[in-house]
């Protein structure tokens, strides 16, 4: 134990904090305010979703029925697999174990990783079905579903009208918008976990600095927590055919 | 080992005027264990949500899969996020942010109905 008339001072503590405590508050706050302007740049597109969605019923229906629900759900258990890591690396850290935070960090950045090789693929598939909007844009799967019948949920479906049908073309701009802004979210927090899974090698923080850690952790959940909604908002619009 | 040195720098014998930690906050460090029920209960709540939206229950399935979404993202932000172990100061700043997401969707929301008020 210490002496209680101590003063504690550890090497990264900076000289305009009082305490340990203070400046690892301060950074908590800062990382905070950070997330909550990302908050409302997430919750501007989910807005414009909500309301789209309201317009556009049986569009959003028919084209969140061709996403693929198994590999959504597989990339859900990943991130959520990858973010559990990522907490008990910042426990690693706490208790400065080196070998473990690194470990951690690694599976971190392995399960990061493969959530963006799953996105691939899913993304691939709607390269190949043209939905991705603009002028290679085909309604075809969705004004004759009867022609999918590799696509069950598709394959089920009322053929829409041409007009509703193009309005699929809005749902998977979302689509693109919100994934691929949550996807360029990941691929920034796997470089800066290369960086992070080095520094920890080095040992950096295995002595009591844990804030770029813990901080780093606030934003790799805050991206998990963004898919938490993105897969049901996106994946699971009707997949109970109401006909 | 890090609970001794931060129980320490919680004394008030160097900080007379408690301006440093006003609350008097704990470091507090979440146990693996707890981690592990974190994401046990993440994992169920993906399953359930899978399972819930092949079940044709009318205007009941959005609204089912957003609770489930909402329940996951608190116990995301209380352990993995350590919100439930922060000051006011930071739990307040959180609260704060998801209230003024709400303002943004109601104001917004607002606006939206009333545009063709009585024209419909």
């Amino acid at each position: 134990m210490h002496d209680a008339h101590e003063h504690v001072s550890l090497p990264q503590h900076r000289h305009h904090f009082e305490t340990e405590e203070q400046q690892r508050e301060a950074g908590s706050f800062g990382m905070w305010l950070f997330l909550l302007t990302e908050i409302m740049f997430f919750g501007g597109l989910f807005f414009s979703y909500l309301l789209y969605r309201n317009w556009y019923y049986p569009a959003f229906a028919a084209a969140s029925n061709q996403l693929n629900v198994p590999m959504g759900a597989a990339n859900t258990a990943i991130l959520i697999t990858s973010g559990f890591f990522m907490a008990l690396g910042v426990w690693a850290a706490e208790m400065r174990k080196r070998q473990m935070l690194v470990w951690m960090l690694v599976l971190t950045t392995v399960f990061g990783c493969a959530f963006i090789g799953v996105k691939y693929f899913e993304y691939k598939e709607k390269y190949e079905l043209h939905h991705i909007p603009g002028a290679n844009f085909s309604v075809a799967m969705f004004v004759n579903p009867q022609n999918y019948p590799q696509y069950p949920d598709t394959y089920s479906e009322k053929p829409l009208a041409p007009d509703m049908a193009q309005k699929t073309q809005v749902f998977f701009f979302l689509y693109f918008a919100m994934t691929g802004m949550h996807a360029l979210h990941m691929i920034i927090g796997i470089g800066l976990l290369f960086w992070l899974t080095w520094r920890a090698w080095r040992g950096d923080f295995s002595s009591g600095y844990v804030a770029p850690i813990e901080n780093f952790g606030l934003y790799w959940h805050f991206v998990d927590i963004v898919w938490l909604f993105l897969f049901p908002l996106l994946y699971l619009i009707n997949r109970h055919p109401l006909h | 080992m890090a609970d001794e040195i931060h129980s320490d720098i919680h004394s008030d014998a160097h900080d007379p005027s408690n301006v440093t930690n006003p609350e008097h906050a704990e470091h507090h460090i979440v146990s693996p264990l707890q981690y592990c029920l974190v994401f046990a209960t993440l994992l169920v709540g993906t399953a359930i949500t899978v399972w819930a939206a092949y079940i044709d229950l009318g205007w009941a399935n959005p609204v089912i899969a957003l609770f489930i979404a909402c329940f996951k993202a608190c116990i995301v932000i209380l352990f993995f996020m350590h919100a439930k172990y922060q000051s006011r100061l930071i739990k307040m700043t959180i609260g704060s942010g998801f209230f003024l997401f709400i303002v943004l969707i109601t104001m917004t929301m607002t606006d939206y109905i009333s545009r063709a008020w009585g024209t419909w």
